[in-house]
């Protein structure tokens, strides 16, 4: 048992934290939120070309090798700079959707451009009517000679709006609900047929509403297998939970050594506020929950490369943890700035912005503490 | 990073895991596990064979005969005991008396009360707490005056556990009232078969009585039983609560109850099916298991760092925190498990060798008891808000 990182991680580590402190502070990414595209060309080509978007990619598609660790320590560092470009979207759902599900061939097509950062994911699985249940898809498939045309409209897609490529969950078969007859499919951005309709999000990224209007796919654009693409679903997903888990412990740990700094410099009543017991028992709470939150990230870190029942009861609990403690800590750390806490130029709120929308994606705590409930039953 | 323990410490595991299963007597672990009260003699039984393994103190230096254990090892061991219900070593000599005194002890208490220690031929007491004096410990009035090679000592301790079964008291003692209350303090082990001493129990709200006063009148405490040096006391006691953080969390045995509380729900109707399948109970459990998970692995994360850094970081308060807010909910889930059956009362159901039917389940008679008696958990040891005060201070600097 070990809960260091090796050599090679922390480095990355290092690196991913000094661009943070250097290149994202609070002030430039509030204007690169408020910018057209809502992110940095300049520093996506930065990611790409340290080479953070093939982290946990295998060597023979471009990446460096790693794994789910290093995703973590990405975007826990992302966390801590409430980072807008597509990280998320394009390398931890889109890549994972393409390196588990797409053909030998496709991986050495798209993989090598996804590193390069001349390719971006999004990951279509919600629909206006789903909440957060994977399998309620009634986007459509129909068969046709050279393939499919997909009927049918996805919701809030992450990135959805500029994405060169879109992984789309699709009815091929059976009814809105059921578990089989899931198919993933790889839709380009620019189809015949789909609309996307883009907005910024209240966390500061941007998300799309998809419409699919008779967009024709071909049998070469299926991930995983046709009718049975729920499992990957989960996968992906679960990747992606682990990941959240990480920015969340970032934010959170952002909100804690802010709102401790303020407590012992912040005076009222003739004292440091940090000196009135009611509001030192507030933020050892907060720490505590930073830590169990952290505790269980690694957790569901770990597990993903073990038996899919094993890795999706870690993630649950996970989700669960970071849902529960990002809202404490984000609802406190406002409580205790006080007024400042609830201005737009202080950092504070758009880190609990953040935590607030990372509870809801995937699955809220409760949703998530259901389905651990299921999994242990 | 990984999470899978080494094969050495797979195999160390195992090598518990068999000598427990062949060693621990039945009769001790069935009651450890339906949570009934153990007789001094239950404790003594199981205490000798550790010893007997050379297990009695996982975390001593060898050289007073310890196990000398890292702290992975006895993560296992106590998660490996717990499992198989085996009572928990009480801690009074082993924890916490036996490494002040191999700390600061003289070579002759060493040699005396160590090996009596790990053979469980003393069985030992705290006497911290008093009347005035709980949570503002330093503040206590006991007082040791010094009479020639003796010390007479006259207050009154509270809260002892199990000063009933004791041979012995680690005691703090008042010996000097001229600088600031903390630097007035000895630190004195005082034989509770003597006169003057006088123990007397405290019915608790479970209807059980492990605590006592303990009244101090003119005892004769000789010199050299005085630990370490005069009115340093309190610095060995502050190191006594800093030293032990092993099993602090209790997460081996929170684990078990876990275990136990989804045995009971899978046997206890509910809505026309098992109180298991009801969703609402299955959510509240789930809820606790994800707490104990995240417990856990902060736990495992401290005591890994703790090796790297040589020695326990002032985050233990938070252990024991969320350690006792996860037994409290266990007890309170358990107890809710049985619906009316919680209500039934008997103090004597509770003994050894009662042997009438009990009243609803055989397993209903103690919850409710343990419930009450766990809410001790976030009071003793410094309550959960004093731990608090602690990390506010010496975590984040506040």
């Amino acid at each position: 048992m070990d809960f260091n990182l090796n050599e090679e991680q922390q480095l990355l580590k290092d690196s991913v934290e000094r661009f943070v402190r250097e290149d994202y502070a609070f002030d430039k990414r509030r204007q690169l939120a408020a910018s057209e595209a809502g992110y940095s060309a300049a520093n996506w080509r930065k990611m790409a070309e340290l080479g953070w978007l093939g982290v946990a990619l295998p060597e023979e598609y471009g990446g460096i090798g790693g794994g789910a660790v290093e995703t973590m320590v990405v975007m826990e560092a992302f966390g801590r700079g409430l980072v807008l470009e597509p990280y998320f979207a394009t390398v931890v759902l889109g890549g994972n959707a393409v390196l588990l599900g797409a053909s030998e061939a496709a991986k050495r097509a798209l993989l090598p451009k996804l590193v390069a950062g001349e390719l971006r994911l999004a990951f279509a699985h919600a629909e206006p009517q789903s909440r957060y249940d994977l399998f309620d898809v009634a986007l459509k498939a129909s068969k046709t000679k050279r393939g499919y045309t997909l009927t049918g409209r996805k919701g809030v897609v992450l990135h959805g709006g500029a994405a060169d490529k879109l992984v789309v969950s699709v009815r091929t078969r059976g009814k809105q609900r059921d578990e089989a007859g899931i198919t993933l499919f790889l839709v380009d951005g620019r189809a015949t047929g789909l609309s996307r309709r883009e907005y910024p999000t209240v966390d500061g990224l941007r998300a799309a509403e998809l419409g699919f209007e008779g967009v024709s796919v071909s049998a070469d654009d299926v991930l995983g297998q046709v009718d049975d693409g729920l499992a990957l679903l989960h996968r992906v997903v679960d990747r992606g939970i682990a990941a959240l888990a990480a920015e969340a412990v970032g934010c959170m740990q952002v909100l804690h050594d802010q709102t401790n700094e303020y407590l012992k410099t912040r005076a009222q009543f003739g004292q440091p506020i940090g000196r009135f017991q009611v509001l030192q028992h507030r933020m050892v709470d907060m720490f505590m929950e930073l830590e169990q939150s952290r505790s269980l990230c690694y957790l569901a870190t770990l597990r993903l490369g073990e038996d899919a029942g094993v890795a999706a009861k870690a993630c649950a609990a996970a989700k669960v943890q970071i849902g529960r403690s990002g809202r404490f800590v984000g609802q406190q750390a406002v409580q205790l700035h006080g007024g400042m806490g609830m201005t737009d130029e202080l950092a504070v709120g758009h880190y609990f912005k953040r935590l607030t929308m990372i509870d809801v994606m995937f699955g809220n705590a409760d949703y998530h503490l259901k389905r651990y409930a299921r999994l242990r039953a | 990073m990984q999470l899978d323990f080494t094969a050495s410490e797979r195999a160390f595991q195992a090598e518990v895991r068999r000598w427990i299963a062949a060693s621990l007597p039945r009769d001790i672990a069935e009651k450890v596990k339906h949570g009934r009260p153990l007789p001094r003699a239950d404790y003594l039984r199981w205490q000798k064979l550790l010893h007997g393994r050379g297990w009695m103190a996982p975390t001593w230096p060898l050289e007073h005969g310890g196990a000398g254990w890292d702290p992975v090892k006895v993560y296992i061991f106590e998660e490996e005991a717990a499992r198989a219900h085996a009572p928990r070593v009480m801690p009074f000599g082993v924890k916490m008396v036996g490494p002040v005194i191999y700390t600061f002890g003289s070579p002759a208490q060493k040699q005396r009360f160590l090996p009596r220690i790990l053979a469980s031929e003393d069985w030992w007491c705290q006497g911290y707490s008093e009347p005035g004096a709980g949570s503002d410990l330093a503040r206590l009035q006991t007082r040791a005056v010094r009479v020639g090679d003796h010390y007479v000592v006259n207050g009154t301790k509270t809260w002892t556990s199990f000063a009933h079964f004791a041979d012995w008291l680690f005691c703090l003692a008042r010996t000097s009232s001229e600088a600031k209350p903390q630097e007035g303090i000895s630190f004195l082990l005082i034989d509770m078969k003597q006169p003057g001493v006088e123990v007397r129990p405290i019915v608790t709200i479970d209807g059980g009585a492990d605590v006592n006063m303990v009244f101090l009148t003119d005892v004769q405490v000789p010199v050299e039983q005085r630990v370490g040096e005069e009115n340093k006391g309190w610095t060995y006691a502050k190191f006594l609560l800093g030293h032990e953080r092993s099993g602090i969390a209790g997460v081996g045995r929170s684990k078990a109850q876990i275990e136990r509380l989804r045995g009971i729900c899978g046997n206890e109707a509910a809505g026309g099916g098992r109180l298991i399948e009801d969703a609402d109970f299955a959510r509240a459990i789930a809820e606790v298991e994800i707490e104990l998970a995240a417990l856990e692995y902060t736990e495992l994360r401290c005591l890994l760092r703790d090796v790297t850094r040589g020695g326990p970081g002032e985050d233990v308060s938070m252990l024991k925190i969320r350690g006792s807010e996860i037994q409290q909910r266990i007890t309170e889930l358990l107890m809710q498990a049985v619906a009316y059956y919680a209500n039934p009362f008997s103090r004597e159901a509770l003994e050894h060798g009662w042997n009438e039917a009990p009243i609803g389940p055989a397993y209903a008679p103690p919850l409710a008891p343990t419930y009450f008696n766990w809410r001790k958990a976030s009071i003793y040891g410094g309550t959960n808000e004093i731990q608090k005060n602690i990390m506010a201070k010496m975590v984040l600097g506040l």
